[in-house]
């Protein structure tokens, strides 16, 4: 991996992770290219939430090393590899309830921004923040609830500003975590349509417990099972392979 | 647009009755004014934590106490002049809020709340025990003012511009970019980093402005009672400005002020009446946050609000009941009954 680290986007090596006595994550070794559409799939309680803690920074690996758009970042706190254009959502909805979506918008698109610290005036509404924000929110179709509390939307809503909070700073990696959790079949094919749409020039690792979702989208497959990588391979190679076969008729 | 004027208006009319009082209270109360506003200052440098930031400080009494402190020896045991230990007093809050911040912007919650209160002990302790610099119970007197301030009613004006100035700068710090990313703090911590936000740096920024704004209420204390004791720094002065905050409604900062003039006006005005004033004042209390439980400026709104609807439904029974009445010494045709109107509230 060491040979690919300049091109890869992502490279996990022999990354694994220990809660007491429980390995949720066992020596996962990963590169995703970029511009890659990749999707993680396993069963329940696999470990791919707590793999993209590992990638985010929001858990300490046990051992191993994560590599960054070639930089080993295993030692380099949360915001930093965010600033290095990691983005993330969680499966549970983690949105700023007393604020308006645009303010939701607005906190995060200006989190790699110096005018962050600035403490003199409130920030202008033709600026480059305000109109990031704008953009996104024509994006994710929230444009017509900019002014409502971030608590007042439906889940569906509050699941697409998930995906605008992620999108505002302008990742090149973006990880999400099961994006369609909670919503109706016609709400998810909305919102897969919507990633569907994300510009090529940004590389996404998607979780995704719905294999058809999964395998529609992603240009490869990675099957996470007790906390191991037991395959890897194209959509197509991967509904057809046996192990990954009998864990989802075996699980479910 | 209409709303921003009838805040415009409504800021106007208060610095118009703030600054009547002198013409109308007894220089008393218009010495209690100056409290009020100090107090009312250092109860919205802790609005900033507790309200915006999500942090509640239990121990900013000490850092008000540092800055009265360092006035109090620079210009009663030195005769160093104001222009000195004034800005000096200041400086010496900044510093001990820088190191105070550092330790306890680190945790959060319970924990945050336990570190600032031994910080503000260990104040309370080195007032006590230090001595030479301190005077220990005896404090530090003679504390004077500047000539142009001697009067209760011209001090009292130096302090009610301070209150504004410093007020009208909290107020735009909370509504800044920075302030917004406080505000984030409080609503989910734990979504900041992912969006590239150093938490602690920001919370320690917090902790920094708040400590500078309790340092300048702190050196205008330090004036306005010209004597500066152990009692100044305490634990229940601490209690006292969070409970301001809590009362007036945190999360507003003008709330701060509310909650100073409830207290400080109930505690020098009932005791004149009753030893049992504690009681009184318990009660008060427990009736602010009862019925109004997110403070007296929401409350109050709430309850202006609620008159309004009030007067115009009773307009509305109103124009209901006129047709009824009125027929018979009308001399309107009897196709023309006035249709009753619903009025919006507003
Ligand atoms: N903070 C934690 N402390 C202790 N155990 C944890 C923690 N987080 C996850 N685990 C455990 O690690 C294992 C993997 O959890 P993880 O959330 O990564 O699974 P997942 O693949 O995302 O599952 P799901 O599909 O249900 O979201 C589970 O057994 C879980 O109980
Ligand atoms: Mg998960």
């Amino acid at each position: 991996m060491q040979g690919r680290a300049d091109v890869a986007v992502l490279v996990l090596d022999q990354v694994s992770r220990d809660f007491g006595g429980l390995r949720a994550v066992d020596r996962v070794s990963l590169q995703v290219a970029r511009g890659e559409r990749r999707a993680i799939i396993g069963p329940n309680g696999a470990g791919k939430t707590t793999l993209f803690n590992l990638i985010t920074g929001e858990l300490a690996v046990t051992s191993g090393r994560v590599f960054l758009f070639g930089q080993d970042v295993t030692a380099l706190p949360t915001q930093r590899r965010a600033a290095l254009g990691l983005g993330r959502t969680y499966q549970i909805t983690r949105i700023f309830p007393t604020f308006t979506v645009r303010e939701n918008v607005l906190l995060a698109a200006m989190g790699l921004q110096p005018i962050k610290f600035a403490l003199h005036r409130p920030l202008l509404s033709n600026g480059p923040i305000w109109r990031r924000t704008d953009e996104v929110l024509e994006r994710v179709g929230l444009t017509h609830r900019a002014e409502t509390p971030a608590r007042a939307l439906s889940h569906g809503e509050q699941r697409q500003l998930e995906l605008a909070i992620a999108l505002a700073g302008d990742p090149r990696l973006l990880l999400l975590d099961e994006p369609g959790a909670g919503l109706s079949p016609v709400e998810r094919q909305l919102l897969y349509a919507l990633i569907q749409s994300l510009p090529r020039t940004l590389t996404v690792i998607l979780i995704e417990h719905d294999m058809d979702l999964a395998l529609g989208l992603a240009d490869r497959v990675t099957c996470l099972h007790y906390g191991r990588v037991i395959a890897e391979d194209t959509p197509d190679c991967i509904s057809k392979n046996e192990m990954v076969q009998q864990i989802y008729l075996g699980s479910g | 647009m209409s709303i921003r004027w009838r805040k415009r208006a409504g800021i106007a009319l208060a610095l118009l009755a703030g600054a009547a009082i002198p013409y109308v209270a007894p220089p008393v109360y218009v010495n209690l004014a100056s409290e009020i506003l100090i107090f009312g200052l250092l109860a919205m440098s802790i609005d900033l934590l507790l309200g915006y930031t999500g942090l509640v400080p239990l121990g900013h009494a000490a850092i008000f106490g540092v800055a009265a402190y360092v006035v109090a020896y620079l210009n009663a045991r030195m005769g160093l002049s104001h222009t000195v230990a004034i800005p000096a007093g200041i400086l010496g809050a900044l510093i001990v809020s820088g190191v105070f911040g550092l330790l306890a912007v680190r945790t959060a919650g319970l924990y945050f709340m336990l570190i600032t209160l031994a910080e503000g002990m260990l104040v309370w302790g080195l007032a006590y025990r230090w001595t030479s610099v301190t005077g220990s119970e005896n404090g530090i007197g003679g504390i004077t003012r500047p000539e142009f301030l001697i009067l209760p009613w011209q001090f009292y004006y130096a302090v009610l511009v301070l209150f504004a100035v410093c007020a009208w700068m909290l107020h735009r710090i909370a509504h800044s970019p920075f302030g917004l990313t406080l505000r984030g703090i409080r609503d989910n911590e734990a979504r900041m980093p992912m969006l590239g936000y150093n938490v602690t740096l920001h919370k320690f920024l917090a902790f920094l402005i708040s400590g500078g704004f309790a340092g300048i209420a702190g050196a205008a204390y330090a004036l306005y009672n010209r004597f500066v004791s152990p009692a100044t720094v305490e634990f229940a002065r601490s209690a006292e400005g969070v409970l301001m905050v809590i009362l007036g409604g945190s999360g507003t900062l003008i709330g701060a002020l509310l909650g100073s003039g409830l207290i400080l006006l109930t505690r020098n005005v009932i005791s004149l009446y009753t030893d049992r004033w504690l009681i009184v004042m318990g009660t008060l209390f427990v009736l602010v946050i009862l019925f109004m439980p997110d403070g007296l400026l929401r409350g109050l709104e709430r309850g202006v609000h609620r008159l309004r609807v009030a007067v115009s439904h009773l307009r509305f029974l109103g124009s209901l009941l006129r047709p009824i009445r009125s027929p018979t010494t009308a001399k309107e045709p009897a196709g023309e009954v006035p249709v009753p109107t619903r009025h919006e509230t507003p």
